[in-house]
């Protein structure tokens, strides 16, 4: 057994009081190709944004090869030979495949960029990774997803690490990159350097790595040699036992049959590479959820129907009516009103400086308008429902918004769309990073909702919540719904087995 | 197989590939309908009329690569004019001395405007509106009427043709030499355009320094994450950008025998020098373009000033008719953003 090459002591990251990682002992050795496994928010992010230098511990020490260190920026571990292929390319867009393969340690003449040995360098590197067919100067806008992501792993390459991160390095990828990234991890396991490696595709995990690491809500649960666990016993570690969430009663499950025409209906829904064909319907009065890992196109479907993306293909049927609406105003003033609940509710949500009145009102000013003008009295009136209706904890309306905790900005949010009294809502992950209390209150509005009659399309990456709110969860893989879970099947176990594309019966 | 080498690059760079196709027609007609066209005195007026602006205009580029803007580049230009027409007179040592100073006084100007960006961490925008104020306060000192001094001898021979620059200082047999011959024509403002070009620019765009400056611009998040010296970049390009505002002082000091320390006259150059960047097709969200190209830019809006002259329109039509050029010009650059599939990463 060689000694470990990065090693975690006591290792706890708090982000604004929320624990991100709490005491995590981890090691990693040269010459192995070690898996990460968790849900989504285990904490695998921080972890290796921990050993890349971009965020630090707040407590705890880090190792390589036996000393101490702490790195003050990416560029110091990077020097130190920990190299990292983040999810988000670190790719900049304006600049060539070769200016971007050795971005920070070109090849020099004279004091200055030498080009022609930065081609030369930018071939062999891609040549090393079987892209032979991605030109050197060509500016990395230009370039599909999964030839940006080859890049990315040739400008990792060209580092020397003695440690490779690759989080969620193939996602992007085709078939042939994906077997020429595992061709290459074998042979860097050949000489000596450690790769981590976090993905969500358990059977490239399977496949791959020697020994397995899982997490879970910030804890480092256990790490085993490969072969050691069943498929089945990895998706109990990776669940645990969680306190269960005070959930509303749920209806009765109606019958397929007897539902009725639904207020949405999708079918062969596609964009871009992103969406691949999502068939589903919701029905007024039901809850349906998406679940599936991050990233499986929740997101784009959302905003493919409130009318964001261009170039959507596929039938789209809402309340009747053929079509997806041209954009977000449309959507929320059509015959049909849809409103969506957006991702970041502090870029797409809120403008945060602006008062808390201003933003409940946002959606909604042709309401309480009179001619051009908006009319004082009733905008007063709405904004005191609003605030009384989700029970917002305010000071003052004209309070700017930013000044409310993360629960109190999400009903904000809430409650200026529900002004427009929408016949669908969208909710895209509403519970991120807010207080268990303010969680329930939002569970209880989304019943309340459906037994009004409203159509409810609910993404959250949380499993428990999925399976305490709603009526029926689709599953989200590549951009296709790979299956459709209600009544008993709604588990725990199923979510994740779905989400990572495996059969646990069959495990 | 990998695109030909000239069809990629034209691809790559079709808003200064345009704008230098613009100029060459424009200016090509311009001598067409000019009495005397394609002379070597016409060239030579027209090259005075645009070295100050072009240099403005490549100051101005270089914040702008980086998303910014720098306000203070006509104020900058300004006041090493009024430096220069007090110092650079006198013996010749005298005046190397005078034209170094000034050279050092923008640079140094230009690296306080980037050390309160990075240090004080405030917007370039309005660090610069608040520090091209100052620099015009610093010019009223030195200059507190218009006037100066500027070596004579020194005057005549940079705006001028390169054989007067050689016949004023009896270098290359008074400018007769035969290697001499084929560049006689050429105007002075010219080369000196060319040549701080090529020893400045060029060299300052194949450094890491360089290529992090249009790292920021084009995606700062992933230049962080790749290692790359943000601070520093940030620092060079204002300094850069204080450096090229006094080669455009200087030469205006040069070129009128005189330092003016003109309110009206640096905000005009700083928003010439925005026009001009555009004009070339560097991006003002930063990432694409270059100085050249603003080289380019600069020229395009000098040349539609020419028509005024020799076509007899009302020179009160100038502005609206600059206006609009810039308008439909700016308006190609727009077409891009028909192609996003995302509306939100329009607001991004």
């Amino acid at each position: 057994m060689s000694q470990p090459i990065v090693e975690y002591r006591g290792i706890s990251k708090y982000f604004a009081g929320v624990r991100a990682l709490e005491k995590v002992d981890f090691s990693c050795r040269a010459g192995s190709i070690h898996g990460v496994l968790g849900e989504n928010g285990a904490g695998k992010s921080t972890l290796i944004k921990i050993m890349a230098g971009v965020l630090r511990p707040d407590a705890g020490e880090m190792l390589l090869d036996g000393r101490p260190v702490s790195f003050a920026e990416p560029q110091a571990a990077a020097d130190a030979g920990i190299v990292c292929m983040f999810q988000e390319l670190s790719l900049v867009p304006d600049l060539s495949v070769a200016d971007n393969i050795s971005i920070a340690r070109p090849p020099r003449r004279f004091g200055l960029i030498d080009r022609r040995a930065q081609v030369a360098r930018a071939e062999a590197l891609l040549a090393r990774v079987r892209c032979e067919d991605i030109d050197p100067n060509a500016l990395v806008r230009e370039l599909s997803l999964s030839r940006r992501q080859m890049v990315e792993i040739a400008k990792a390459l060209g580092r020397d690490p003695k440690v490779l991160i690759l989080d969620e390095a193939t996602s992007a990828l085709t078939a042939r990159d994906v077997q020429t990234v595992y061709d290459l991890l074998a042979e860097l396991k050949a000489q000596g350097v450690a790769s981590l490696f976090i993905s969500h595709r358990m059977h490239e995990v399977d496949q791959l790595c020697d020994t397995l690491s899982v997490f879970r809500n910030g804890r480092h649960i256990e790490t085993f040699a490969k072969g050691d666990k069943s498929e089945r016993d990895i998706v109990r570690l990776m669940i645990g036992r969680d306190v269960e969430a005070q959930f509303p009663p749920k209806p009765a499950p109606v019958p397929a049959a007897e539902r009725g025409a639904p207020l949405l209906s999708v079918q062969g829904l596609a964009w871009q590479n992103r969406l691949n064909g999502i068939d589903l319907a919701v029905h007024p009065g039901e809850i349906v959820g998406l679940g599936g890992l991050d990233g499986q196109g929740q997101k784009e479907l959302l905003l493919a129907l409130f009318g964001v993306l261009r170039d959507v293909e596929g039938a789209v049927v809402i309340g009747g009516r053929k079509g997806i609406p041209g954009s977000p105003a449309a959507a929320r003033s059509g015959r049909t009103r849809i409103a969506l609940v957006p991702e970041d509710r502090k870029t797409e949500g809120l403008m945060l400086a602006m008062p808390i009145a201003d933003n409940l009102l946002a959606a909604s000013f042709a309401r309480i308008s009179r001619g051009p003008f908006i009319d004082p009295a009733r905008a007063r009136k709405a904004v005191d429902d609003g605030i009384e209706r989700l029970r917002i904890k305010t000071g003052s309306a004209s309070d700017p918004v930013m000044t409310l905790s993360g629960g109190n900005q999400q009903k904000v949010v809430i409650a200026k769309w529900l002004m427009i009294d929408p016949d669908i809502v969208l909710l895209n992950d509403p519970t991120r990073g807010i207080d268990v209390g303010t969680k329930q209150e939002i569970y209880r509005l989304m019943r309340e909702l459906a037994n009004a009659g409203k159509a409810i399309l609910f993404y959250s990456s949380d499993y428990a919540e999925l399976i305490g709110c709603c009526d029926r969860v689709s599953v989200l893989y590549g951009g296709r719904v790979v299956s459709e879970k209600e009544g008993d099947q709604l588990t725990e176990e199923g979510l994740i087995a779905a989400s990572l594309n495996i059969d646990v019966e069959a495990a | 197989m990998h695109q030909p080498a000239w069809k990629r690059w034209l691809q790559q760079n079709l808003g200064f590939a345009s704008a230098l196709l613009l100029l060459l027609t424009i200016y090509l007609v311009y001598n067409m309908l000019h009495p005397r066209g394609f002379s070597s005195a016409v060239a030579v007026q027209n090259a005075n009329e645009t070295a100050a602006i072009a240099f403005v205009a490549m100051a101005q580029t270089i914040p702008v690569l980086m998303g910014g803007l720098d306000l203070s580049v006509g104020a900058v230009m300004t006041l090493t004019n009024c430096i220069a027409s007090e110092f650079v007179n006198g013996s010749p040592a005298e005046i190397v001395f005078g034209m170094i100073a000034t050279l050092l006084a923008g640079t140094a100007f230009g690296l306080a405007n980037g050390l309160i960006v990075v240090y004080g961490r405030i917007q370039p925008i309005i660090a610069t509106l608040a520090t091209g104020a100052i620099a015009i306060g610093l010019a009223l000192i030195v200059r507190p009427k218009p006037g100066g001094d500027v070596d004579g001898d020194l005057g005549w021979a940079l705006t001028n043709s390169v054989w007067d620059f050689a016949d004023t200082y009896g270098l290359a047999d008074g400018g007769d030499a035969w290697w001499l011959r084929p560049f006689a024509d050429i105007p002075m403002p010219l080369i000196i355009v060319i040549l701080v070009t090529v020893l400045v620019w060029v060299p300052f765009r194949r450094s890491v320094t360089g290529r992090t400056v249009y790292a920021i611009g084009s995606a700062e998040g992933a230049a962080f994450m790749s290692g790359l010296p943000i601070a520093r970049a940030k620092i060079a390009a204002f300094t850069l950008a204080g450096f090229f505002a006094a080669c455009g002082g200087l030469y205006l000091a040069i070129q009128t025998s005189s330092g003016n320390a003109d309110l009206q006259q640096a905000g005009a150059y700083t928003l010439n020098s925005i026009a001009a960047v555009v004009l070339g097709g560097t991006s003002l969200l930063g990432g694409i373009g270059g100085a050249v190209a603003s080289l380019v830019g600069a020229a395009i809006l000098r040349v539609i000033s020419f028509y005024f002259r020799i076509l007899d329109i009302d020179p009160l039509l100038q502005p609206l008719i600059e206006g609009l050029v810039l308008l439909i010009a700016v308006s190609f650059g727009a077409i891009r953003t028909l192609r996003v599939k995302n509306k939100l990463d329009l607001f991004r």
